[in-house]
C-alpha cells in the first residue's frame, strides 16, 4: 500500500511517503509557515523521489486537526481533494495523537499541546498501548490550568509535547510527579509515524464531506448560539446549490 | 475534426468570497457545468460575510462542486486541457480553499494551472453574450470593487479608475443594514428604488472632478444622518424614495464617470460586470446613455453571471491558456490582487 501522510496544523510542514511499512522519504521542516505555497511543491519532490505518481497511490493520512485554523485547512483541502480526485482512502488522524505518537516508549502518558494564546491550548492527554497513542483525555480546546489540575490525577511521570515549553512554569508548579525531559525534535510532528499507523486505521467514509477537527466554533458562531440556542441545524444546512 | 479543432475544456475553481463555484468550460465561452454553492444563508446570520465561516464552508463544498461539475458536464479528467482558479483578490481564507484544491486536481491528473485574477473574470463574464472587441471598457462594480478598466487588446488590463473609499455594492449593503434589509441588500433597494423617487437630492461626489475616481462614502454619511434626524424628531421616511435617492446618486455618479472615461479612451464596447452589474437601475442609466453612442457598445454581464462564479473564471482562463499564462504548484492567493495602472492615468 502506498501512503502519502501530511501535516501542517501549525508550523511545522510534514511530509512521508511510505510503502506499506517501509518509510521511502520523509521530511519536517519549520523555517517558514507559508503551507500553501511549500506543502504541494514537497509532496511533488518526495514522490518523485520515491519514483511515484500521484495516481499510485493507494491512501492519504491527514493530521486533521486541531491546530492553526489555516493550517489544518491547508492539509485537509489537499488530502481530501487528493483522495476525492484519485477515488482513494483517506486517513484522519488527530494532530496531538500525530504528536504523541513520537513517544517510543509503552505505557508512557503523553500530553501534546498547541497554544492557542491567552492561556488556552489544544492538548490531549495518550496513552501508548501497543506502541499506538490512545486517548484517555479527549482533544479540546482548554484553559491551560484546568487540563494540567487533569492531567495531575493520574500522578504518573507525563511527557509534555507540542508548545509545552511556553507553560513550563506553570507545569512545573502544577504537576507534582517527574516530567521526562524532551529533545526538541519530539515536539516536531514526524508524519512518517502517522503514516505507518494510519496503515491500520479505518478510512474516513464521506471523504467529500469530511472537514478539519477544530474543536472551537468561530466567534461569530458561538455567539450566534447564544442568541439562537434553540437551532440545533447541521452547518451545512446553510449553503444551497443555485 | 482535425487535432487542432478540439476543443478546449477548462476546470474552473472560485472561491473568493462566499460562494463556492466550480465550472467546465469549453472554449471559453460555451458553459457545459457551473456549480454555484453559496453560503448567503449562513452569513445572514451574522448580517455579513464572515471570513472563518466563509472559509469552512468553502472545505465543505469544494470537492462536492467538482463531482457535481464533472458529472453534469458529462466529462472525465482525461478530457480536460487545464484547472483554473481565482488566485486573488479575495477573503484570503476564502481563497486558499480554491486554490488549494485547484492545484491539487492539476497535480494529481498532470493538468497545466492557469491563475486567474477574479477581476478579469468579473470582465469576461460578458463573453458569454458576445465575443469581446478591443479596444474595450470596462465598468466593474461589486461589494468589493468599483473600477473603470480599460482593455487595449486581449489579456491587457489596466485601471483608469476606481473608488477612494467604499465599494458601491458596501455602500449597498451598509444603507440596506439602515433601512432593516439584511445582506445582501442590493436586490431589495434596488426593487425599492423603482418604487420611490428621488426626493432627498443626496450628494454625487466627485461627479464633476477631472479623474475618473469613485467615492461613496460622503453619500452614505449623508444618507444616515437623514435617517438618523428623522428618527430624533420621529419622522417616518419612505424606505422607497430613501432607496431611489440613494441608487440615483451611485448610478449618476458611475453613469457621469464612464461617460468621461468613454470620451477619453475610444473603444468597441463597454461591458458593465460585477455583483451591482446585477442592478436595473444601473443597466438601465448606460443602456440609455449608450444609445446614442455611434462607436461604443454595451454588453452587460448576463444577470446569473454577476455574482460570483467559475464560469466566468473559465470564460478568462482560456485567454490565459492561448497567451501561455501559467503557475506552478507554489502557487498562493493574492488577497489584493489588482490590475496596473494606466501608464499615464495619475494616481
Ligand atoms: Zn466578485
Amino acid at each position: 500500500m502506498k501512503i502519502l501522510a501530511i501535516d501542517t496544523s501549525n508550523r511545522p510542514l510534514s511530509v512521508a511517503v511510505l510503502d506499506d511499512s517501509t518509510v521511502l522519504a520523509a521530511i519536517t521542516v519549520t523555517v517558514h509557515q507559508k503551507h500553501a505555497e511549500y506543502l504541494l511543491p514537497e509532496i511533488e519532490r518526495l514522490l518523485g523521489m520515491a519514483n511515484l505518481k500521484p495516481t499510485d497511490l493507494d491512501r492519504v493520512v491527514v493530521a486533521a486537526g486541531p491546530g492553526s485554523y489555516t493550517g489544518i485547512r491547508i492539509a485537509v483541502t489537499t488530502a481530501k481533494t487528493l483522495a476525492s480526485t484519485l477515488d482513494i482512502e483517506l486517513v484522519a488522524v488527530s494532530s496531538l495523537a500525530t504528536l504523541a505518537a513520537n513517544v517510543p516508549v509503552e505505557g508512557a502518558l503523553v500530553a501534546p499541546l498547541f497554544d492557542a494564546r491567552n492561556q488556552n491550548v489544544f492538548a490531549g492527554l495518550y496513552r501508548i498501548k501497543d506502541g499506538v497513542p490512545t486517548a484517555v483525555i479527549a482533544d479540546a480546546h482548554t484553559n491551560i490550568t484546568s487540563f494540567l489540575e487533569a492531567v495531575t490525577e493520574y500522578a504518573e511521570p507525563v511527557w509534555f509535547l507540542g508548545d509545552a515549553s511556553h507553560f513550563a512554569d506553570l507545569i512545573n508548579t502544577t504537576v507534582s510527579a517527574a516530567t521526562p525531559k524532551i529533545s526538541p525534535w519530539l515536539n516536531l510532528p514526524q508524519v512518517a509515524t502517522i503514516g505507518l499507523l494510519g496503515q491500520e486505521m479505518a478510512p474516513v467514509k464521506d471523504v467529500d464531506r469530511f472537514v478539519p477537527n477544530y474543536l472551537r466554533l468561530t466567534q461569530a458562531e458561538a455567539e450566534w448560539q447564544a442568541k439562537n440556542p434553540n437551532n440545533k441545524k447541521d452547518n451545512d444546512s446553510y449553503v444551497e446549490k443555485i | 475534426m482535425g487535432p487542432t479543432d478540439k476543443r478546449n475544456l477548462i476546470l474552473a475553481f472560485e472561491s473568493s468570497c462566499d460562494e463556492t463555484s466550480v465550472a467546465v468550460i469549453e472554449d471559453g465561452h460555451k458553459i457545459l457545468s457551473n456549480i454555484v454553492a453559496t453560503q448567503i444563508k449562513s452569513h445572514q446570520r451574522f448580517g455579513g460575510v464572515v471570513p472563518e465561516v466563509a472559509s469552512r464552508h468553502h472545505i465543505e463544498e469544494v470537492t462536492l462542486c467538482i463531482k457535481d461539475a464533472l458529472t453534469e458536464a458529462e466529462v472525465g479528467y482525461d478530457d480536460l486541457d487545464a484547472v483554473a482558479v481565482t488566485y486573488g483578490p479575495g477573503l484570503v481564507g476564502a481563497l486558499l480553499i480554491g486554490v488549494t484544491a485547484a492545484k491539487t486536481v492539476a497535480f494529481a491528473h498532470n493538468l497545466p494551472l492557469i491563475p486567474v485574477n477574479h477581476m478579469a473574470g468579473h470582465i469576461y463574464a460578458a463573453r458569454y453574450v458576445e465575443p469581446i472587441e478591443f479596444p474595450a471598457m470596462a465598468l466593474l462594480v461589486s461589494g468589493g470593487h468599483t473600477e473603470l478598466v480599460y482593455m487595449p487588446a486581449e489579456n491587457e488590463f489596466e485601471i483608469i479608475g476606481e473608488t477612494r473609499d467604499d465599494a458601491a455594492g458596501e455602500a449597498y449593503d451598509k444603507v440596506g443594514r439602515v433601512m432593516g434589509v439584511n445582506y445582501p441588500a442590493g436586490k431589495t433597494v434596488d426593487e425599492w428604488a423603482h418604487q420611490g423617487h428621488d426626493t432627498f437630492n443626496f450628494p454625487r461626489a466627485m461627479e464633476k472632478d477631472d479623474n475618473f475616481d469613485f467615492s461613496f462614502s460622503g453619500l452614505k454619511s449623508a444618507f444616515i444622518n437623514t435617517t438618523h434626524h428623522a428618527d430624533q424628531i420621529g419622522e417616518t421616511l419612505s424606505k422607497q424614495d430613501l432607496a431611489a435617492s440613494f441608487q440615483q446618486a451611485v448610478v449618476d455618479v458611475l453613469a457621469e464617470k464612464t461617460q468621461r472615461a468613454l470620451a477619453d479612451y475610444p473603444v468597441h464596447q463597454l461591458i458593465l460586470a460585477g455583483g451591482v452589474a446585477a442592478n436595473h437601475g444601473l443597466r438601465d442609466r448606460l443602456a440609455s446613455d449608450l444609445a446614442s453612442n455611434p462607436t461604443t457598445h454595451l454588453v452587460k454581464a448576463p444577470l446569473k453571471l454577476c455574482g460570483d462564479n467559475a464560469a466566468m473564471i473559465g470564460a478568462f482562463a482560456n485567454v490565459a491558456y492561448r497567451h501561455g499564462v501559467f503557475a506552478d504548484a507554489t502557487l498562493n492567493a493574492d488577497p489584493s490582487l489588482e490590475f496596473d495602472w494606466a501608464a499615464d492615468s495619475a494616481k
